[in-house]
């Protein structure tokens, strides 16, 4: 009895100790490799930002991924819905300053919409959310694909703040980043909804014979996720001046979000994480990427790379497990 | 409760017959009205031979998700087999049998490190194989420099492309249609008439039990992605017949091989499946598909009808597992 | 003890007529059931007799096919748990509805979090917790991680989260199956205190010394229906007979004669694992051995180490003299082992392949890949086919998908699979639970033929009963080690002493 508790105890403070652990090994590759190669010029304050800032889309993305992955369901439609996003609000606002405002609506009406018809395939159909986001991601990709092939509309000027614009020398985007992260944090540890996303992705049986309506929480995080998604295409439209159809399923939003969530400690069943945790996954993967381009791996050894970092980093928290996994 | 059988019901006989073989019969009935020249052997031959390459796709990836997993690997290795086979044809023009003798190699080897994954690194097959898909599509792409330049021998394209005249009856006969009655019948053997598809059934249906039952769990799972990824080798060759030589040939083609799998009644995440029934899911899915090129919608529409085919698939086959006492 | 003769309070909750069919197996039938303010309502029945399902039906999870449910006189009907929540039935399920990963303040208030202006309320949460635990007496702290609690300790949480949502009925599915003697006598404290605070408590259990010591009233279930209902404290043998229906005698095999018991088979000495601490025994050929204990005693924990699923860290174990060291299931079922898990949903089945699938599971998992499903040696489809009808293992047939079947004919199913592998030892978990009461007798007559021809068997049961009933001897377990040996026949009251380890007599 008593060992047992200690190895769940053992469980926890390891998982707990895990991402950190796990950056320090990032940071230190990454000044490692700096200092070997010397490149000691990437070692500054300037540059920690840079490399930062390459991972917005991929940090916002995450952080709604973290909702769909606590209350144990996951979401493989992010990354056509960052393209959809992206080409529907650079089509909308086509170069206009003032349709910012109807093209950011008209994305996030989107974002909440593919994300309750997420939810409710999930919950009412009973659909495995594998395949109903899958299915869905090949919905929105087919539909998308269907009416432009090429980087269509533009962004005014103005949007580009988005991407572009810094407040005392910190990216505004990376700013926006930390206050999403710090609202979804918050959301998570003290509002009824966050701790119902855990209750439900801890047992989700439990959680209904305690009275939850949980049906209605997996929906929540599934419109959440969705959101985030489509904020993302925003960015990316800001970023690229325009939108285009493959920029989510280039970036692989999809693996690489369910990546860092997993290597921020969140728990791939469901019920234990957090977004802080996802942050610091962000922040790993920026760093081995950066590190790739110091190290001079060039593009097409990178994807192979980091097929290998998303697996390994999933491995380093399954291989503890005596959990058969199919 | 009782300890009596619970009796047949009624309706049981009619509800054992696949619903794919009427979806598909329906569906050439449909497409032969539409034109008529279908129902000339080199009407419906030809389009056996368009649907082979997916039908052994799909046949291989079954035994993957009668195991319980998925292998999204497979749309990689067929482009991973036909980029390096352009790519080695290029400067050996000769060399087609040790070709195809080395790309069966590299697909056994895809397919022991996405089942080694699997089951000693404990990572949950979607991320593993997702990771390998990635990799391997970075591989393909670094072998050719991003833009192929090889060319596909006609020896290497015989396979694919070549039709066996003088054939009573029907006059001709294409390679791809024998090599997919040749697959077709091997792989229904191993599911359905040997100790392996017992033992992948039972590991799919419930991998605990089956551990403890004594089944050699790990050997069982990782024969699976050996026979998928050896599947997407000879799905590969075939379409290096007709297709072009490019980095994305075998782009989403895994996800088909799921949708036919799914559409010929395989249970996702393990259990049942049958080999007949999953190569009836693809030459549906390719009859929709040539439907949806008579009626002359564009290319991405197809994703759209197979996303919809996908979620609804998974969501009838919930309903009647459910209302026969699921 | 004070208890409160029958009719003092009101009448808070009744079922009337009730029914509930399972897939065209009724598994309530016409059902009457009632409970007063400050009455505690025993509620008894074999596994299997029905008491889950009502339950269930109490709890708002299910929906009576037919029937009527009223509270304090009034027609309620619940759609969702969380009506009957809000009506004031709390149910404490047997696996608890519990989350470990939260506190014990989160699980008190889970799905009811007091919020002040959108922002959850972690200090009421807090207060309100330790409230309703030092009502209980219960010393935890509100903020200790569930996870990390003992059993008992999490079913003070279950409790106290019945306190603090004011209930006026609260359901108790057999809260002490986990608990020692000292933690028991807690909870039956705190059981009546609840009752002197006029809650009504529908108790269920199948422990007679705990109907003695608690109910006012009882209710006997059995195959769906009620079979006795009793307004006063009745002999216990008269439930037990209301219970099984028939007399018990004849219904356990005779024990092996001496002359029975063979050499020894398995050998094990000094072992020791994670959980378990210098465990030494012998089985010999022609006997089953009983383990008794606590859930969480040693017992499945030495099972599995045996049967290579649990790492040792000392020790021997050897078999028919020679010593052996299974790394794997596989290996011990080729050392000549085998077991039948006490969940069979989850470790036993494979519940979408047909009952012939299961049943050769065993002998195709050490035949070739390659070889033809149906003409392994051992294995060939006649083979087992006759085994399983020497069995009497009722199907519409063979290749009906086995969750089909009833609890006793998947347990002669997985029983089968290991027939046909001729094992020398067969590890027994829990052989009857979920087995109808009627079919329990052909599992003990299987489980003491194969006794008789030479195999040994370990037999872990929770049902005393059935341990002292079929078992030759019993060992007794307690926090990871062997503490007692017992022959066949002996006292229910010893044995559960030496598991507790208490030494005041058993109420």
């Amino acid at each position: 009895m008593t060992a047992v508790v200690a190895r769940a105890r053992a469980g926890l403070r390891f998982e707990r100790w895990a991402p950190a652990l796990l950056l320090g090994g990032a940071v230190g590759l990454y000044v490692g490799i700096a200092l070997l190669t010397g490149q000691s010029q990437y070692l500054t304050p300037d540059n920690a930002v840079a490399i930062l800032g390459r991972s917005i889309a991929l940090g916002i993305t995450a952080i709604g991924q973290t909702f769909a992955i606590l209350v144990a369901s996951i979401d493989l439609s992010v990354a056509s819905l960052i393209s959809a996003s992206a080409v529907l609000a650079s089509v909308v606002m086509n170069g206009e300053p003032r349709m910012i405002l109807p093209a950011i609506v008209a994305v996030l009406a989107l974002g909440a919409l593919v994300g309750l018809v997420n939810g409710l395939i999930i919950t009412k159909l009973e659909v495995n959310p594998l395949i109903a986001t899958l299915g869905m991601a090949l919905i929105i990709q087919g539909g998308l694909s269907a009416f432009v092939s090429n980087f269509a509309g533009a962004v005014p000027e103005a949007f580009l703040v988005f991407a572009y614009g810094a407040i005392a020398g910190v990216p505004l985007s990376l700013v926006f980043l930390l206050a999403l992260a710090a609202v979804a944090g918050f959301v998570l540890r003290f509002t009824r909804f966050g701790s119902d996303i855990y209750s439900v992705g801890g047992n989700r049986d439990a959680a209904r014979l305690a009275g939850l309506r949980t049906d209605r929480v997996v929906i929540g995080a599934h419109v959440v996720c969705s959101l985030c998604a489509a904020i993302a295409g925003l960015y990316l439209a800001s970023r690229l001046r325009s939108g285009a159809p493959w920029i989510g399923s280039d970036g692989v939003y999809d693996l690489e979000s369910i990546a860092v969530v997993v290597i921020g400690g969140t728990l791939l069943a469901g019920g234990r994480g957090g977004v802080w945790g996802t942050m610091g996954g962000v922040l790993i993967f920026s760093l081995i990427d950066a590190t790739f381009n110091l190290a001079g791996v060039d593009a097409f050894a990178k994807q192979v790379l980091r097929g290998v970092v998303i697996v390994a980093a999933v491995a380093f928290y399954a291989v503890r497990s005596r959990r058969l996994v199919a | 409760m009782t300890d009596r059988a619970v009796p047949a019901r009624r309706g049981r006989a009619f509800a054992r017959i696949n619903p794919v073989y009427v979806v598909l019969a329906a569906l050439l009935v449909a497409i032969a009205l539409n034109n008529p020249a279908f129902v000339e052997p080199t009407g419906y031959m030809n389009f056996v031979k368009r649907a082979a390459p997916l039908a052994i796709l799909a046949a291989g990836q079954l035994f993957v998700i009668v195991s319980g997993g998925f292998d999204l690997s497979a749309g990689a290795v067929v482009t991973f087999v036909v980029v390096g086979a352009s790519m080695l044809l290029g400067e050996n023009p000769d060399g087609t049998w040790w070709v195809i003798a080395l790309m069966y190699g590299a697909g056994l080897g895809v397919g022991l490190v996405n089942g080694a994954i699997v089951c000693y690194l404990r990572v949950p097959s979607l991320i593993a194989t997702l990771g390998t898909m990635i990799s391997l599509g970075g591989a393909a792409a670094m072998w050719s420099g991003g833009a192929p330049r090889g060319y596909l021998s006609d020896g290497f394209r015989w396979f694919g492309r070549a039709n066996l005249g003088d054939i009573p009856v029907i006059g001709f006969l294409p390679v791809a249609v024998i090599v997919l009655g040749v697959v077709g019948a091997a792989l229904g053997w191993l599911m359905h008439g040997a100790n392996l598809g017992r033992l992948l059934h039972a590991v799919g249906d419930n991998p605990r039990a089956a551990r403890l039952a004594g089944v050699p769990v790990n050997r069982v799972r990782i024969t699976a992605f050996v026979i998928s990824a050896l599947s997407a080798v000879t799905a590969g060759v075939l379409l290096g017949g007709f297709a072009g030589v490019s980095t994305d040939v075998g782009a989403g083609f895994e996800l088909q091989a799921i949708t036919a799998a799914v559409l010929g009644g395989a249970q996702l995440l393990g259990g049942r499946g049958s080999v007949l029934a999953t190569i009836a899911g693809a030459l549906t899915l390719t009859a929709i598909f040539t439907l949806l090129n008579f009626l002359g919608l564009p290319q991405p529409v197809r994703q759209v009808v197979q996303g919809v085919i996908l979620i609804a698939a998974v969501a009838v086959a919930t309903y009647r597992r459910r209302s026969s006492g699921g | 003890m004070t208890r409160p003769s029958p009719g003092q309070g009101a009448l808070v909750i009744e079922m009337a007529g009730v029914s509930k069919a399972f897939h065209g197996v009724m598994a309530l039938r016409d059902v009457g059931f009632a409970c007063h303010a400050g009455e505690v309502h025993a509620l008894v029945g074999e596994n299997g007799a029905g008491k889950s399902t009502l339950i269930k039906i109490l709890s708002g999870a299910y929906r009576p096919d037919r029937g009527a449910l009223r509270m304090a006189g009034r027609p309620i009907a619940f759609a969702h748990p969380l009506d009957a929540l809000n009506a004031g039935v709390s149910v404490i399920h047997q696996e608890f509805s519990l989350l470990p990963e939260r506190t014990v303040a989160q699980n008190v208030f889970l799905g009811r979090e007091p919020t002040r202006r959108g922002v959850i309320d972690a200090a009421a949460m807090r207060a309100e917790t330790a409230r309703a635990l030092d009502l209980l007496g219960a010393p935890l702290d509100p903020d200790a991680r569930v996870g990390e609690l003992a059993i008992a300790e999490r079913q003070m949480v279950e409790i106290a989260k019945a306190i603090s949502l004011d209930a006026r009925v609260l359901v108790m599915d057999e809260p002490t199956a986990a608990l020692n003697e000292h933690e028991c006598a807690i909870l039956y404290r705190t059981v009546e205190t609840l009752a002197a605070r006029g809650v009504a408590v529908v108790y269920i259990t199948h422990r007679m010394r705990e109907v003695s010591r608690l109910a006012a009233r009882v209710t006997v279930l059995k195959d769906g229906e009620v079979a006795a209902r009793f307004d006063t404290q009745p002999a216990p043998q008269t439930i037990v007979r209301a219970m099984v229906g028939r007399d018990i005698a004849d219904f356990y095999a005779p024990p092996a004669t001496p002359a029975e018991i063979g050499a020894v088979v398995l050998d094990v000495r000094g072992l020791a694992t994670a959980t378990l601490r210098d465990v030494g025994f012998e089985l010999r050929a022609g006997e089953i051995v009983g383990f008794a204990g606590l859930q969480g005693a040693g017992r499945a924990a030495l099972a599995m180490a045996l049967y290579g699923e649990a790492a040792i860290t000392a020790g021997s174990v050897s078999l028919d003299g020679a010593p052996v060291a299974f790394r794997s299931p596989r290996a011990a079922i080729s050392g000549g082992l085998g077991l039948l898990p006490g969940d069979r949903k989850a470790e036993g089945l494979a519940l979408m392949q047909s009952v012939r699938d299961n049943g050769m599971l065993g002998a195709r998992a050490f035949a070739r890949l390659l070889a033809r499903r149906s003409t392994h040696a051992h294995a060939g489809a006649t083979y087992i086919d006759a085994l399983l009808d020497r069995m009497d293992v009722r199907a519409a047939s063979y290749d009906q998908e086995i969750r089909f079947l009833s609890g006793g004919n998947q347990q002669k199913t997985i029983l089968a699979r290991w027939l046909a592998l001729d094992p020398r030892v067969l590890i027994f978990i829990e052989p009857t639970r979920g087995v109808h009461v009627n079919a329990k007798a052909g599992i003990y007559r299987l489980m003491r033929d194969l006794a008789r021809r030479g195999a040994a068997i370990m037999m872990i049961s929770s049902d005393l009963p059935e341990l002292i009933g079929a078992a030759d001897r019993i060992l007794v377990m307690r926090d990871g080690a062997i503490v007692a040996e017992f022959g066949h026949g002996a006292a229910e009251a010893a044995i559960m002493l030496a598991a507790t380890g208490e030494r005041e007599a058993a109420a």
